[in-house]
């Protein structure tokens, strides 16, 4: 059964047509790399896909529900679709062990113990258990990101969805977050995320979605796509990524 | 010569003014925050109509004289049959004052918080009001803090005009006490001093609470 499920969806700003009757069906567990020039509708989708932004025709689900931007409606959703952002997004005022703690706390009313436990955890799952007391800005860029992971897994999303997690961070730091990332895609956990890294998406997803002009021009098996591409403007794509 | 000597029987009077000032420093200042704090929260997240009307608030405050606003309270409201003591009449006009100012200080604090800090908090779960209290004030106050320390001062010391209405305060008693010895000089000498250490109080006040409402700032 489909954990996200597109169905002919069209988003628009103002007369700007962006998503033009997007289909896209992911089964958990599965790993999704979404990849496309800059402009391509990457962000939007995925930003409909968690309510973040209405869309005007078709349908999305999660887990069989129906998503809208209804305030309530999206609270729900926030419980099964976690998202990670290119700038952290950490909560500045908190510590790294309250920015996890914080949800778990006020929206699932976890007790502070547990929610603890639970933060230690995840903050242990990503490397960081010995963070648990800093601010997030005494970390580096790498630091701060494998801190939303966690914030975001303390949540037990259903499918955790990735925008660009890593474009904001020195090379060198890269390699850090994209570790955790295959960790957790071995653990099972579904995967959808706008990237870059072609390396990545090639060994550790299972599938690739190529973006254009605001549609899926082409998708299939990451290995196959990579290596195989259909489309010219998957070809040209590729050749200027690599 | 001067004679300072000459205020000592009086100075009742001056520690009973000084006491109203203080209390209604504490007092309009909590409140005119709160007030502001909402009105700013209204003016950068409301729908059309509140902005609205919390913009013809804010600009009807910061376009008039606070004592035209006063009187206006004190001496115009009775002709609606709102009856109000010297007291009642200052306090709600310093807070209004104060409101008016703040909201604008306080709308910059929240318009310099980025929009990904509210999205985090969207795809968290938390409601609006979790993500006012828990995520934006704290960064949003930090950034205008200096700013809203020197408004809340400047409102301290403009509520010297309420002695206008009769009430007791620290000008009031200054007024008092020159009428009666004459010493104008040591009078509002001395007052001038009393002020002056109110707002080094009140910007030390502010800044201890600053240290533990930003420690992040200043932690590990
Ligand atoms: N908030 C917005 N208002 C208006 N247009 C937008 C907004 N966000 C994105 N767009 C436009 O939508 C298109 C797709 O953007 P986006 O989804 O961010 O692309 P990508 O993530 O693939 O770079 C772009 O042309 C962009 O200019
Ligand atoms: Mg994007």
């Amino acid at each position: 059964m489909s954990l996200v499920n597109l169905h002919q969806v069209h988003k628009y700003y103002g007369d700007h047509h962006v998503l033009k009757g997007i289909d896209l069906d992911i089964k958990a567990g599965e790993v999704v790399s979404i990849i496309g020039k800059s402009g391509s509708g990457k962000s939007t989708l995925l930003r409909c896909i968690n309510g973040l932004e209405q869309y005007q025709q078709g349908g999305i689900t999660v887990d069989g529900k129906e998503v809208t931007t209804d305030d309530i409606q999206m609270r729900r959703l926030a419980l099964s679709v976690g998202m990670i952002f290119q700038n952290f997004n950490l909560f500045p005022h908190m510590t790294v062990g309250e920015n996890v703690m914080l949800a778990p706390t006020i929206v699932l009313k976890k007790s502070k113990a547990e929610a603890e436990a639970t933060a230690r955890a995840m903050l242990e799952k990503v490397g960081l258990a010995e963070k648990f007391d800093s601010f997030p800005e005494k970390l580096s860029g790498g630091q701060q990101q494998r801190v939303a992971i966690a914030r975001a897994l303390a949540m037990s999303p259903k499918v955790l969805l990735c925008d660009e997690i890593t474009s904001a961070l020195d090379p060198e730091l890269v390699g850090e977050v994209l570790k955790v990332l295959e960790q957790l895609a071995k653990e099972g956990i579904t995967l959808v995320l706008v990237t870059h890294e072609m390396n990545f998406a090639r060994d550790v997803g299972s599938r690739v979605v190529f973006m254009h002009q605001g549609k899926v021009w082409e998708q299939g098996d990451s290995k196959t796509l990579l290596s195989n591409p259909q489309t010219d403007e998957l070809k040209q794509f590729i050749g200027a990524v690599l | 010569m001067l004679y300072f000597s000459d205020l000592l029987q009086y100075s009742d009077v001056f520690l009973s003014g000084l006491k109203t000032t203080v209390e209604l420093t504490v007092l309009t200042t909590i409140l005119g925050v709160a007030l502001g704090t909402v009105c700013a929260t209204v003016r950068q997240y409301g729908n059309r109509a509140s902005q609205r009307v919390v913009s013809v608030y804010v600009e009807l405050i910061r376009n008039t004289p606070f004592i035209v606003q006063l009187f206006f309270i004190f001496f115009g409201l009775p002709a609606l049959g709102m009856m109000l003591s010297p007291w009642q009449a200052s306090m709600i006009a310093l807070t209004i004052n104060l409101g008016a100012y703040s909201a604008e200080i306080i709308r910059a604090g929240l318009a310099s918080i980025s929009k990904g800090q509210m999205e985090a908090a969207k795809v968290l779960g938390l409601n609006f009001r979790q993500t006012l209290t828990r995520v934006i004030f704290i960064p949003a106050f930090e950034k205008i803090y200096p700013a809203l320390t020197s408004q809340c001062i400047i409102v301290m010391l403009g509520s010297a005009v309420i002695s206008q209405i009769s009430v007791q305060d620290l000008t009031y008693a200054a007024n008092l006490v020159q009428s009666r010895n004459f010493r104008a000089f040591e009078s509002y000498f001395v007052t001038a001093l009393m002020y002056l250490g109110l707002s080094i109080l009140l910007r030390f006040a502010f800044n201890a609470l600053g240290k533990r409402l930003f420690a992040y700032r200043t932690a590990n």
